[in-house]
């Protein structure tokens, strides 16, 4: 009887252990790759020229333009774990977009307080309600309801099938959010406020800021599968717990 | 689905308060903005249109926690998940009969509170028109919130919390549109017609998303 | 360099954010690894002493 039960779930779970099986490969390599690019993008980060205009600043700019990235990047791929969840109902979409919230959240947190420290001597202001911050920060408020949402809910299959709707809504939503903010910013565009980025980057900052974006991107793919499978290892703990008591119960 | 909507109409204004409760509200949190910036008749017939809309944003958020759950604690939800209508027309039926019990009544309570604010007659006629004609919206977002937090026993903090983000857009063209009908250069058509687009937009989507988070949230 | 502060702020910020955010993911993946591992060592007594090995398996939560 225990051991059907038991074959029954590792059955369940055969998916899962590929991933875990194949995570084990990668992870190393991953992490190492990271490290080593992002040692390269650092030493280009402080080794090029300064900007003529903006002075060091543009050094901020190697880790805030790639966070914000990653901020978009992160919910993208949220989207798409919610449509396998939905759609498919695969174990590991559930799993994947449930680790991801956090790590969105993290990287949103780097892009806006980056742009803050950036913005101070840019505008003269730590905080200014340009298109761009703005849309970011509401983005960050929606990581951070998925993430209260998740932690609402018991039952992890049905929290993740609820919150994988939710992020689709908001999915569908970010690109009417972006549109109204930057109408609702050129409607009340204060006169001191610097224009800046646009496609007028020098290659002398192109080169650093591509590398950094790489790093970032690997740090977020690494830390993703770390956090799946640190999720399925709970989830397994879980029901080996429960199978155990369901045993000790059974033997009094 | 007449019967739904009257059903649902009838429960609303029989459990009572519901619609009270929101115009109460609405009023409270108005009335206290005064306080807070000080009594200046100028300043606050300036920013009366974005008080008056935040004040009705922040009262149709109040009642939307209860509109799956009542139906969920007396079972009639589940009757509703098995019958043979498509559960999208429902759930739409549920966000119409929702916004009449327990929105109308903020927009008609609306150019009262406008008055409170020392706004001209014609912005308080924008301001209703665009509250009328963007507060669906807000059900409609608000439905899927509250049908994301159905099983959860005290959502109703949740549901605000998920909500308000997806509502930015609603809030910024209501607020252009009842700006623009006052202040003369900005015209007052373009941003009313992207509210009505967004009402639209979202009527379509919110109870695609409600209906699609009910049957998932059921066991 | 100008603006140092703001420049040194940002990495530093960067840093701590990114670091707790490794350190937080591995130090998950350690618990969690021995939780497995504890309640793997407990399943192979488990035939022998159910309730304490169900015991231990709560406590280590």
């Amino acid at each position: 009887m225990t051991e059907s039960l038991a074959i029954r779930k590792f059955s369940d779970l055969a998916n899962p252990t590929r991933f875990l099986a194949i995570a084990e490969r990668v992870l190393p390599w991953l992490a190492g790759l990271c490290c080593l690019l992002f040692a390269l993008g650092l030493t280009l980060a402080f080794t090029t020229e300064g900007d003529y205009q903006q002075g060091d600043t543009v050094r901020i700019m190697y880790i805030h333009v790639p966070a914000a990235w990653l901020s978009m990047m992160c919910y993208s791929v949220m989207a798409l774990s919610a449509l396998g969840t939905l759609v498919w109902r695969h174990p590991l979409a559930d799993v994947s977009h449930k680790a991801a919230a956090p790590l969105g959240a993290a990287f949103t947190l780097v892009a806006l307080v980056t742009g803050s420290l950036w913005g101070k001597p840019m505008w003269g202001t730590w905080w200014v309600w340009d298109a761009r911050l703005t849309s970011v920060f509401i983005l960050f408020l929606m990581y951070l309801g998925l993430i209260a949402l998740n932690r609402a809910m018991d039952d992890p299959s049905r929290a993740a099938r609820v919150s994988a709707v939710l992020i689709l809504v908001g999915f569908v939503n970010i690109p009417i959010i972006k549109f109204s903010v930057d109408w609702w910013n050129t409607l009340h565009q204060p006169a001191s406020v610097i224009r800046m980025g646009g496609p007028t980057i020098d290659a002398e900052f192109l080169r650093p800021l591509i590398v950094m974006a790489l790093a970032f991107t690997l740090l977020f793919f690494t830390l993703h599968i770390m956090a799946i499978r640190n999720e399925i290892w709970r989830r397994r703990v879980a029901t080996q717990r429960r199978m155990a008591a369901r045993l000790a119960g059974r033997g009094d | 689905m007449t019967a739904l909507l009257l059903r649902d109409l009838k429960l609303s204004i029989r459990a009572g308060g519901g619609a009270l409760i929101g115009i109460l509200f609405f009023m409270t949190v108005v009335a206290v903005i005064p306080f807070g910036v000080g009594p200046d008749l100028n300043l606050l017939s300036r920013i009366g249109p974005a008080i008056v809309w935040i004040g009705a944003l922040l009262a149709a958020l109040l009642g939307l926690d209860r509109m799956f759950q009542a139906d969920r604690d007396d079972g009639s939800l589940d009757l509703l998940l098995m019958q043979e209508h498509p559960l999208v027309l429902t759930v739409l039926v549920k966000c119409l009969a929702h916004w009449l019990a327990n929105v109308l009544p903020l927009v008609i309570a609306s150019p009262l509170l406008g008055l409170f604010m020392n706004m001209s007659e014609v912005a308080i006629g924008a301001v209703m028109l665009t509250l009328l004609v963007g507060s669906p919206a807000l059900t409609f977002i608000g439905a899927v919130g509250a049908a994301v937090s159905v099983t959860l026993p005290r959502g109703g903090l949740l549901v605000s919390i998920l909500v308000l983000p997806l509502c930015i857009p609603v809030l910024i063209f209501g607020v252009s549109a009842a700006y623009a009908a006052v202040e003369d250069p900005a015209p007052f058509l373009p941003p009313f017609l992207i509210l009505t687009a967004i009402t639209m937009f979202f009527a379509v989507l919110g109870p695609a998303g409600a209906a699609l988070a009910l049957r998932n949230a059921g066991d | 360099m100008t603006h140092a502060f703001y420049v040194l702020a940002s990495y530093g910020v960067a840093a701590v954010v990114i670091l707790a955010l490794v350190i937080w993911t591995v130090a998950d993946g350690r618990a969690r690894r021995r939780e497995l591992a504890e309640l793997e060592a407990a399943g192979l007594r488990r035939r022998s002493a159910a309730p304490a090995s169900a015991s231990t398996g709560k406590t280590a939560s």
